[in-house]
């Protein structure tokens, strides 16, 4: 059933030959096709032996062999069996389904490119049609009728293709009457294909490089550190100001982590920069880790055990450093697992304190077990108090949206922080549509380690709708900046925005903050944070 | 433009954009479900109404009195939309040329009666135009996605590419910041 | 052709009640033993399902979160939509059982184009949730309605249930509203299945199947209430012998009471093993059944895996000249 498509060069005939009528076969009748630009690259051998994944080998998604163990049929029937009994999620969400289709149109794979496997229903099907085969009386008895089917290698690759188009945003959960979410679906699913040694190279890669040095980039101690020290020369040229950040200092009160994207790329490194200047205008005594120099979690996209061997340095080095509590920076995926996850699997905390800010004495009872607090909940803390100097006519050459980040807003709500933020630093804010935003947002669709290159058209697919959304008040309200928390959607959003809505720039929101925050004895400005004049603020005006 | 063809074609322009949009919905081999022809929403079913619009759009433009250029945005909309959607070039640019089956299926009888078999040849080769800027644009978009792919990762890498003075910044010329009339 | 088969299904079911009652006088086989086993698969197969899920345990809290999260005092919390106690979670869970919220929030945007230029439209996509809502509703007051065959003296919450379900006093016996509420709404799910492509597309024949059942028992029940008018003297008698575990047959019930009763009991038995069991499975979501107070209180997961981590001392002693000359401070000099 699964196709490679192989190059061949159509007849004259064929390409003018439009065909008005397509086949419109059953779901379980229609093949997986893989073809170039809409899936990612095989994961790489190295990187599972890193990991300790099983059956690491080279192998590609193209080859019509990709190299599963003799009896791998077994080997999934059996990790089906193991994730029933531990998880009542999954046994659940098998079961209930009653096919209402509410869910159908709110996948945003699935809006984008009209295959019905993306709806979030028949990617769950997928599974289940195998799961009520194997595990149920009616499948077995009833087989295709019941909506049971056989396990074989075309399902395995099926399976392999969609849930690795699944960003595992969530939203489809929201309006499911059950609250099914797809995104633990997907998340069993590519637990199953990892017992056989089918992951891609974006997750698995840099899984392995954080798990033996820190961070998802692989950068080593020295190469953070000196990234740190390039972005302070920076900021000296825009303010004035030398700051000076520690690393892995024992005896600070706070550790500070978050996702190694801010530290190498465009535009990430600008939100770091604000961080840098943030804490140093507060006086604030915190330390980074080029240990535990990694806040996301691509394990989380791989398997519960290699998400929780990641995680472990967060609280390890806190214990290690002897600080009282931890501030975390801004990321979607690694909220979700810092929130729902990380206490369960490491805690309890109690080497930690309940976090207390210094500088405005909030106690933030939210984060009294996990001692961990969001830099969007801490710095709305210090701009409520009005602890922060702030001009945001900095911002006014901005017009400025905000995107909610799949698992803040659905695995945690953190809504009203970051757009309080935003409001207290810009002075042009316009929300997208409703139903686009909140709990109710669009991925970037590049979530859950899909932002590889090799995919880039289908990532420009998944993203369409958010970009659709972001188009409609770039053209009502000239909105030209995306703002965000989450080091994934700084990294991919500008690629989506430059295909689908050009001029609209894209921006960690302690950036726009940094950009508008008066330091004590800083020059007058006229460089924002990226280093381009300032619009209106000319050094000769 | 022909105005009797140009009268035939606005007479029954909702017919024809319909049965436009439906043909080129019918290219979608996955669309099993029907899901891409719910038109109008915007948001719901941005690919519906990029193509509803677009296609909207190119009529207008084909019958009206305007010259045709490659700065045609509904054009472009179409063709973004469909350069990523997993089609060969000639299948992505191919809904042009549907509209040529289109027209004279739905206008055989009145062009028949009235013999304005120039003037419809005449507006067929409009839509060859159109064809080839429609090209250009594809091929623009395709461009661009390998672009994103090397944009990104130099936006991955800047740090290390600024380091090691890979990245070289035009400095701007001392007399261009000092001169007055910079900033009036 | 899945939707043929499961109508077919249902076919042959009322053609084997109609046989074994009219053609084999198997009354005691449709009126007695049928029913009982009935019950106890349902009751059996539905405790069974739901202590297998109880057996799994949640190891994670995942709520998934509507609203704003408690964080700060002065950012208002989503107290339903993103509950931190009991009672939150609670009002958030009646609100999905006997509301359907989530279905509600199916709500879409468009852009329509007006006589003043393109407007921003929000609503509309409640059909769902309406027909939703009326099938559940109506099938519960009409299984309370039912009790009055069961138990003697006729309480009180079911005689008042009765009296405003016939408040419309139209024809003798009154016509139910909910009979025609339940008729319409089973219709109406059963055509958006075929007509609606995407849902079509997704349907399974055991999508089909209970549509058909719960369709031919309400059309088998209006026909014994408004056509046949079946002795329901001796149906309360056949009803509340089953009760009182002293079944009897009485004489003169009509076929047509066999066919529903039948229907009703392979409805019943088929319960457990298929979809429907969402009615007890909503209970147990975890999305929708935990509170988001993740940060405030530690969850415990029963299976938490023991694993081998990369240590700080790995990592250290990979690093350590890298590190002491970018002025790392380092454990072991």
């Amino acid at each position: 059933m699964a196709k490679v498509e192989k190059v061949k060069t159509p007849k004259p005939e064929e390409l003018s030959n439009i065909s008005y009528h397509p086949p419109a076969t059953d779901w379980m009748d229609t093949p997986t096709e893989f073809k170039p630009g809409t899936y990612c690259w095989g994961a790489k051998e190295k990187d599972l032996i890193t990991l300790g994944l099983p059956n690491p080998r080279q192998w590609s998604p193209a080859d019509e062999d990709w190299k599963v163990p003799e009896g791998w049929e077994t080997t999934i029937l059996d990790g089906i069996a193991e994730r029933l009994s531990k998880y009542r999620s999954f046994k659940v969400f098998m079961d209930i389904c009653v096919r209402c289709g509410a869910c159908a149109d709110k996948c945003h794979f699935y809006i984008a490119t009209g295959d019905p496997k993306n709806m979030p229903v028949l990617r769950a099907e997928l599974l289940r049609s195998v799961y009520k085969k194997y595990f149920t009386k009616s499948g077995k008895f009833l087989g295709r009728l019941a909506g049971a089917r056989e396990l074989d290698m075309d399902v395995l690759k099926e399976w392999w293709s969609y849930f690795f188009q699944c960003t595992e945003c969530r939203r489809c959960s929201v309006f499911c009457p059950y609250g099914i979410d797809q995104a633990e679906v997907t998340i069993i699913g590519r637990e199953l294909l990892n017992l056989v040694g089918l992951n891609i190279d974006w997750i698995s890669g840099p899984a392995a490089a954080c798990y033996m040095k820190g961070n998802h980039l692989g950068l080593e101690p020295h190469a953070i550190t000196g990234n740190i020290e390039t972005m302070c020369d920076d900021i000296e040229e825009i303010t004035g100001i030398r700051v000076n950040p520690t690393f892995n200092r024992k005896g600070a009160e706070i550790l500070f982590v978050t996702p190694s994207g801010d530290f190498l790329g465009e535009p990430g490194i600008y939100t770091c920069m604000g961080y840098l200047m943030l804490f140093h205008e507060l006086g604030l005594d915190y330390t980074w880790s080029t240990y535990a120099s990694e806040g996301g979690n691509f394990g989380f996209f791989t398997s519960n055990d290699t998400a929780k061997r990641l995680n472990y340095k967060i609280y390890a080095e806190a214990k290690r450093l002897g600080v009282k509590y931890i501030i975390g920076g801004e990321c979607g995926h690694m909220w979700r697992v810092l929130n729902q996850y990380m206490d369960t699997w490491h805690g309890p905390a109690d080497f930690l304190e309940v976090p207390v800010s210094p500088i405005t004495g909030t106690r933030f009872e939210n984060a009294k077990s996990t001692k961990m607090i969001h830099i969007s909940e801490f710095t709305a803390d210090l701009i409520k108090h009005n602890k922060l100097k702030l001009d945001p006519s900095r911002n006014d050459h901005l017009k400025v949206t905000y995107h909610d980040s799949c698992n803040p807003s659905r695995g945690m709500g953190l809504l009203e922080e970051p757009r309080y933020i935003i409001k207290s630093v810009c002075n042009n804010f316009y929300e997208m549509p409703e139903n686009t935003i909140r709990e109710k947002t669009f991925c970037c669709g590049s979530g859950s380690g899909l932002n590889a290159s090799e995919n880039m058209e289908q990532r420009m697919r998944g993203g369409f709708p958010r970009a659709n959304a972001v188009r409609y008040v770039q053209e009502k309200h000239g909105v030209n900046m995306l703002a965000n928390i989450c080091a994934v959607d700084r990294a991919a959003f500008p690629a989506l925005m430059d295909y689908w809505c050009p001029g609209v720039g894209v921006t960690g929101t302690t950036e726009l903050l940094a950009n508008a925050l008066v330091m004590k004895g800083e020059i007058r400005r006229t460089l924002d944070i990226r280093l381009q004049d300032l619009p209106g603020k000319g050094g000769n005006e | 433009m022909d105005i009797k063809l140009k009268d035939l074609i606005e007479g029954k322009r909702s017919v024809i954009l319909e049965r436009w949009f439906d043909a080129i919905i019918e290219t979608y081999p996955t669309d099993a479900t029907g899901f891409l022809k719910k038109k109008q929403d915007r948001f719901a079913n941005p690919v519906g109404h990029a193509i509803s619009k677009g296609t909207e759009g190119i009529l207008e433009v084909l019958v009206g009195e305007k010259e045709l250029t490659e700065d045609l945005p509904f054009l472009n909309d179409i063709i973004k939309v469909r350069a990523i959607q997993d089609f060969t070039p000639s299948k992505a640019i191919s809904f042009v040329f549907l509209l040529k089956t289109v027209v004279r299926e739905t206008l055989e009888k009145e062009i028949r009666q009235n013999q304005i078999y120039d003037a419809l040849l005449r507006f067929e080769s409009k839509i060859d135009d159109l064809a080839l800027f429609a090209f250009n644009i594809y091929v623009k978009c395709r461009e661009q996605i390998y672009e994103l792919k090397t944009d990104e990762l130099k936006r991955m890498t800047y740090t290390l590419l600024k380091k090691a003075n890979l990245m070289y910044e035009i400095p701007v010329p001392e007399f261009e910041i000092k001169d007055p009339n910079c900033n009036t | 052709m899945k939707a043929l088969l499961s109508f077919l299904a249902v076919i042959v079911l009322i053609l084997i009640a109609t046989l074994g009652v009219d053609v084999a006088n198997l009354h005691f086989l449709f009126g007695i033993i049928i029913p009982y086993l009935a019950f106890v698969m349902f009751v059996g197969g539905f405790v069974y399902r739901v202590l297998k899920w109880g057996r799994s345990p949640v190891p994670f809290r995942i709520p998934t979160t509507c609203g704003q999260q408690k964080s700060l005092p002065w950012i208002k919390q989503a107290k339903i939509e993103n509950p931190t106690t009991n009672l939150g979670v609670v009002v958030r869970m009646a609100s999905e059982i006997f509301f359907f919220r989530s279905l509600f929030r199916n709500t879409k945007t468009e852009l329509r184009v007006g006589a003043d230029g393109p407007k921003l439209s929000y609503g509309s996509a409640k059909w769902l949730w309406v027909g939703s809502l009326v099938f559940h509703w109506s099938f519960l007051i009409i299984i309370v309605r039912h009790l009055r065959f069961f138990l003697e003296p006729v309480p009180y919450f079911v005689q008042i249930a009765d009296s405003i379900d016939g408040m419309l006093q139209i024809g003798l016996p009154p016509i139910y509203l909910t009979d025609l509420f339940f008729l319409l709404a089973v219709t109406f799910l059963f055509l958006r299945r075929i007509v609606i492509p995407q849902v079509k597309y997704i349907s399974l024949a055991a999508d089909y199947f209970p549509l058909f059942m719960i369709m031919s028992i309400a059309i088998s029940g209006m026909l014994m209430r408004y056509y046949y008018r079946i002795d329901i003297v001796a149906v309360k008698e056949l009803a509340l012998g089953l009760v009182q575990l002293h079944p009897v047959i009485p004489v003169g019930i009509g076929a047509i009471f066999y066919i529903h009763l039948f229907l009703i009991c392979i409805l019943f038995a088929y319960f457990p093993t298929s979809k429907l069991m969402h009615m007890g499975g909503i209970f147990l979501s975890p999305t929708r059944n935990m509170k988001n107070n993740n940060r405030m209180v530690r969850h415990i997961n029963p299976w938490n895996p023991e694993l081998e981590y990369h240590t700080y001392e790995h990592y250290e002693d990979e690093f350590r000249e890298k590190m002491k000359k970018a002025g790392i401070p380092v454990e072991k000099e």
